[in-house]
C-alpha cells in the first residue's frame, strides 16, 4: 500500500466538500495528512498558502467523509475460508469505503477467549488494509449458558462482546454476563429474538409469507426479547447494544427504555432499510437475512427512527454465503447477506430520496458507532487517524453481484440502482483502495 | 392408429395453446386458460373410461416423475397420465439415490436435465423447490407439491370435480376445512376457486389457518358447524397426526370433536352437499368413514379419477409449447 504522496511527504485533499457529522460541519473545504494522521482541517473554500513540500490532491468537488466504520461484520476465518477470508473482506470494505470492521465471533472456533482474539488481530495487522476489530463473544461458545472470558479478551483488544446472531436464552445468564462486563466497561450486544417464536422460521409471518407457504416469526418476537433485555438493563446498570432494530413495535419499546434514561444504544441493518419482505419475491435467496425483511410498515419505522435520531448505527451485518448455500430452497438456504461494499451507496439512498439529511447518515456510519467502542476514528478531526473516503456523491451505479469483491456474492442489491461511487479510500494515510 | 378410437378427435379439437413453459402455481393461470384445461380434462375423463386408452400425443416424449416425498396416489397419477399419453415415463426416488449422498436439488436436477427429459414433475418439501427447478433446467417443470405452498394440479383436479358435480364453479360456496396452514394443496384451491368466482370459506382451530388469511379475501371460522353452514362443497384437509397431541390442537379426540367432518356436522351444510377430501384420509380424526364413504356426497372417489384426466391435460398442453419451441 502507498502513503498518499507515495514518498512520506504531507498531502492535501483540496477543492472536496467535507461532510464531519462529529463536528457538524458540511461545506468546502480540505484535508491536510501528515504521517497517518489529520494535521489539519480547512474548512472553507479558501486554503491560503499551503507550503511547497505538501502534495496536493485534488478532489473537484467530489465529498470527503472520515472512513466507514461498521461494527457488524462476519467473516469466514477462522473456520469457513471458502465463504470469506479476512483479506476478501478488507478488500471489498476499502472498496466501499469502509476502513474499520467489527468482525463477529461467531466463527470456527469461537472467538470466545483471547488466544483466538490475539491471532485474528495479528493476521489482520499482516493484511495491512483496514482496521479490523473483534467482538468475543459473551458465552463459552456462543451456547449462551456460561460467561466467556469477558475480561481477558477485553485486555486482548476486543471492543464489545456478543452471542452474535444467537439470544441468550437464560435470562440468569445474560443478567450476569451484562453486571460482569459492566465492571470492566464491556459493552455487551444482543440480539432481540424471542427464540421459541423464531424456531424455524425463514421470514417474516403475515400475508406474504402466508401465501408463498414459508414458516414465519411473528414481528412481536422482537419486541417480546428487547423488552427483557431493557428490564435486565434497568436491573444491572449495564450498557447495552441493541443488535438490529427491524420493528416498528420494538423501536417504540426501544424509544420508551430511551426515555427512562436506560444506557442502551442500537444498530439496524442497511438490509432492513433498504429492503422488505415483497423483496424475496420469487424465493430470492439473497434476501433471506436473519433478522428476515419485514413488512413495509416496519420498513418505514425503521427509517424513521434513523432520521430522527433514535437508531444511531446502521451495519452492514456483512454476512457471506456461498453459492452452495444459498442456492437452495429457501427454507434451506442459509441466511446472510454480504454488504461491505454497497453499505456507502445504499445508504445514501436516503439522502437522494430527501428522507434524511447528508450528515446525518453519515453519522450513523461514522462517529456515532465509533464514540461508543471509543474508537479515535471516524471524525475528521486535527490528531485523528487520517481514515477518509472521496466519494461522487452522485454518480450512478448498477450493482451487478457477480463482479463485488467478497468471495461470496450473496448481495440483495444484485441489479439494484445505486448513487455515491467510492474513488479512494484511505487509511492511516494509505491509500487503500482507488487511485 | 389412434385416430380410430372414439372420444379422442374430440379431445383433439380441445387442445390449446398453453402460453407457459411451467406448471409451477394457480396464481400464474388465467380464467380462460384454467377453462380451456378443465375442457380438456373432460375430453381425457371420458377416453380413460375406454377399454383402450392408450394415444399418442406424447410420443417420444420422456417424462421425469421426482419425488423427494413420498406419494403413491400422486405420482402413480403422473405415471398414468403421462403413459396413457404415450410417453415414456421414469420414476426417481431420490432417497434411494445420490440425494442421499449429499448432492443437492441443483445439482440432481442439472444433472437429470442433461439426460433431456421433456417434462420433469417434482415433489419437494421445501416452499420454492419447484419455482427453484425450473430456473434452473431446459424442459418443463410441473409442480406436484413444494412444501406449504403450492400444489397447482390438485386444484384443477378438485375444479374438474366440482364443475362435473355442479356443472359450474362460480357461485359455489365452498368451505375448506382443517390444516390450512401447512396445506400446499388449501393454498391452490383458494388461488383458483376465487379465480372462477366460488366463495371459499376457511375452517379450523385458530393455530392452523396462516396469518393474516383474512387478507386473502375468504372469510374464517372456527366454528365448524357455522362455517359449513350453506355450503355446496366441503373440503376436508389431512392433518398430520404428529401435529396433533398438543402441538396444533390438544389431541385427536378432541380434533374430531370440534372439527371432524361427520353427519351432524354435515347437516348444516347445503342438502346437495359434496365432499371432498386430497386424501389420504385420517379415518376418524378428520372425517368420519361414514360421510367418506357415502357416494351420494362423498366426491373423494372421483377426485382421483379426475386427477388422472387433469394430469392429461396439464402434460399435452405443456408438450404442445414444447412443440412450438422446436
Amino acid at each position: 500500500m502507498t502513503s498518499l504522496s507515495g514518498n512520506g511527504r504531507p498531502a492535501a485533499f483540496t477543492n472536496v466538500r467535507l461532510v464531519d457529522p462529529a463536528s457538524g460541519y458540511d461545506g468546502p473545504g480540505g484535508i491536510i495528512v501528515t504521517k497517518g494522521v489529520i494535521a489539519d482541517v480547512v474548512k472553507g473554500a479558501d486554503f491560503g498558502s499551503l507550503s511547497p513540500d505538501i502534495d496536493l490532491i485534488d478532489g473537484k468537488g467530489a465529498l470527503l467523509l472520515p472512513g466507514l466504520v461498521d461494527i457488524r461484520v462476519k467473516t469466514g476465518e477462522p473456520g469457513t475460508e471458502t465463504k470469506e477470508t479476512l483479506k476478501s473482506a478488507a478488500l471489498a470494505a476499502a472498496a466501499g469505503g469502509v476502513t474499520s470492521i467489527v468482525l463477529q465471533p461467531d466463527t470456527d472456533p469461537v472467538i470466545d477467549e483471547p488466544s483466538v482474539v490475539d491471532f485474528i488481530l495479528r493476521r489482520a495487522r499482516d493484511i495491512e488494509l483496514v482496521k479490523v476489530h473483534v467482538a468475543g463473544a459473551a458465552t463459552k461458545g456462543a451456547h449462551g449458558q456460561r460467561m466467556a472470558e469477558i475480561g481477558l479478551m477485553a485486555e486482548a483488544g476486543c471492543l464489545y462482546i456478543s452471542d452474535a446472531d444467537r439470544p441468550i436464552v437464560d435470562s440468569k445468564v445474560l443478567r450476569r454476563v451484562l453486571a460482569y462486563a459492566k465492571a470492566f466497561g464491556v459493552l455487551v450486544a444482543h440480539r432481540p429474538a424471542d427464540p421459541w417464536l423464531s424456531a424455524g422460521a425463514a421470514a417474516s409471518e403475515g400475508e406474504f409469507a402466508s401465501r408463498m407457504g414459508l414458516p414465519g416469526v411473528p414481528a412481536i418476537a422482537e419486541k417480546i426479547m428487547l423488552e427483557r433485555d431493557l428490564a435486565l438493563v434497568e436491573l444491572t446498570g449495564a450498557r447495552l447494544l441493541v443488535d438490529q432494530l427491524t420493528t416498528a413495535d420494538a423501536i417504540e419499546s426501544f424509544r420508551r427504555g430511551r426515555e427512562r434514561g436506560l444506557p442502551v444504544t442500537a444498530t439496524t441493518s442497511i438490509n432492513h432499510l433498504s429492503f422488505n419482505e415483497i423483496d424475496i419475491g420469487d424465493y430470492r435467496t439473497f434476501c433471506k437475512v436473519d433478522p428476515p425483511l419485514r413488512s413495509e410498515d416496519d420498513r418505514q419505522a425503521v427509517i424513521e427512527a434513523v432520521a430522527s435520531g433514535l437508531i444511531q448505527i446502521v451495519v452492514s451485518a456483512h454476512a457471506p454465503a456461498p453459492a452452495e448455500d444459498k442456492r437452495l430452497p429457501y427454507d434451506e438456504a442459509a441466511p446472510g447477506a454480504i454488504g461491505l461494499q454497497t453499505l456507502l451507496p445504499a445508504l445514501l439512498t436516503f439522502h437522494h430520496e430527501g428522507r434524511i439529511p447528508l450528515i446525518d447518515l453519515i453519522r450513523t456510519v461514522t462517529c456515532a458507532p465509533a464514540d461508543l467502542l471509543g474508537l479515535p476514528q471516524g471524525r475528521l478531526a486535527k490528531g485523528a487517524p487520517a481514515d477518509l473516503v472521496l466519494c461522487d456523491l452522485n454518480a450512478p451505479l448498477l450493482i451487478d453481484a457477480d463482479k463485488l469483491i467478497s468471495k461470496s456474492k450473496n448481495s440483495p442489491f444484485d441489479g439494484r440502482r445505486l448513487q455515491g461511487k467510492v474513488l479512494r479510500t484511505v487509511v492511516d494515510g494509505r491509500t487503500v483502495f482507488g487511485a | 392408429m389412434t385416430t380410430t378410437q372414439p372420444g379422442l378427435n374430440e379431445v383433439l379439437q380441445r387442445t390449446f395453446s398453453f402460453p407457459k413453459k411451467h406448471f409451477l402455481s394457480a396464481t400464474d393461470l388465467n380464467e380462460v386458460e384454467v377453462a380451456n384445461l378443465l375442457d380438456l380434462a373432460d375430453g381425457f375423463v371420458s377416453l380413460n373410461r375406454q377399454t383402450s386408452k392408450k394415444l399418442d400425443l406424447l410420443k417420444g416424449r420422456t417424462l421425469m416423475n421426482l419425488f423427494f416425498e413420498n406419494s403413491t396416489r400422486t405420482q402413480s397419477s403422473f405415471e398414468l397420465a403421462g403413459k396413457r399419453l404415450g410417453a415414456d415415463v421414469v420414476n426417481m426416488s431420490p432417497r434411494s439415490s445420490a440425494m442421499s449422498k449429499g448432492e443437492t436439488l441443483i445439482d440432481t436436477a442439472v444433472t437429470l436435465n442433461a439426460m433431456q427429459p421433456d417434462l420433469l414433475v417434482i415433489r419437494h418439501a421445501s416452499s420454492g423447490a419447484a419455482s427453484l427447478l425450473s430456473q434452473k433446467v431446459s424442459c418443463s417443470v410441473i409442480n406436484a407439491g413444494d412444501g406449504q405452498h403450492e400444489h397447482p394440479t390438485q386444484a384443477l383436479l378438485d375444479a374438474l370435480s366440482m364443475r362435473r358435480a355442479f356443472g359450474r364453479i362460480a357461485g359455489l360456496k365452498v368451505a375448506i376445512c382443517g390444516d390450512v396452514a401447512h396445506s400446499r394443496v388449501a393454498r391452490s384451491n383458494i388461488a383458483l376457486l376465487q379465480m372462477l368466482g366460488a366463495e371459499v370459506r376457511l375452517v379450523g382451530p385458530p393455530t392452523l389457518i396462516p396469518p393474516q388469511a383474512e387478507r386473502w379475501n375468504v372469510a374464517i371460522c372456527h366454528d365448524m358447524r357455522e362455517g359449513i353452514a350453506g355450503c355446496d362443497v366441503v373440503m376436508m384437509l389431512r392433518l398430520q397426526l404428529e401435529r396433533m397431541d398438543g402441538v396444533m390442537a390438544p389431541s385427536q379426540r378432541e380434533y374430531f370433536r370440534f372439527f371432524g367432518l361427520d353427519r351432524e356436522k354435515l347437516a348444516f351444510a347445503a342438502p346437495h352437499v359434496r365432499v371432498m377430501h386430497p386424501g389420504p384420509m385420517n379415518r376418524g380424526v378428520e372425517i368420519d368413514s361414514d360421510v367418506a364413504d357415502d357416494l351420494s356426497v362423498s366426491l373423494i372417489q372421483d377426485q382421483v379419477e379426475m386427477g388422472v384426466a387433469a394430469r392429461m391435460a396439464v402434460l399435452t398442453s405443456l408438450a404442445a409449447r414444447l412443440d412450438n419451441d422446436r
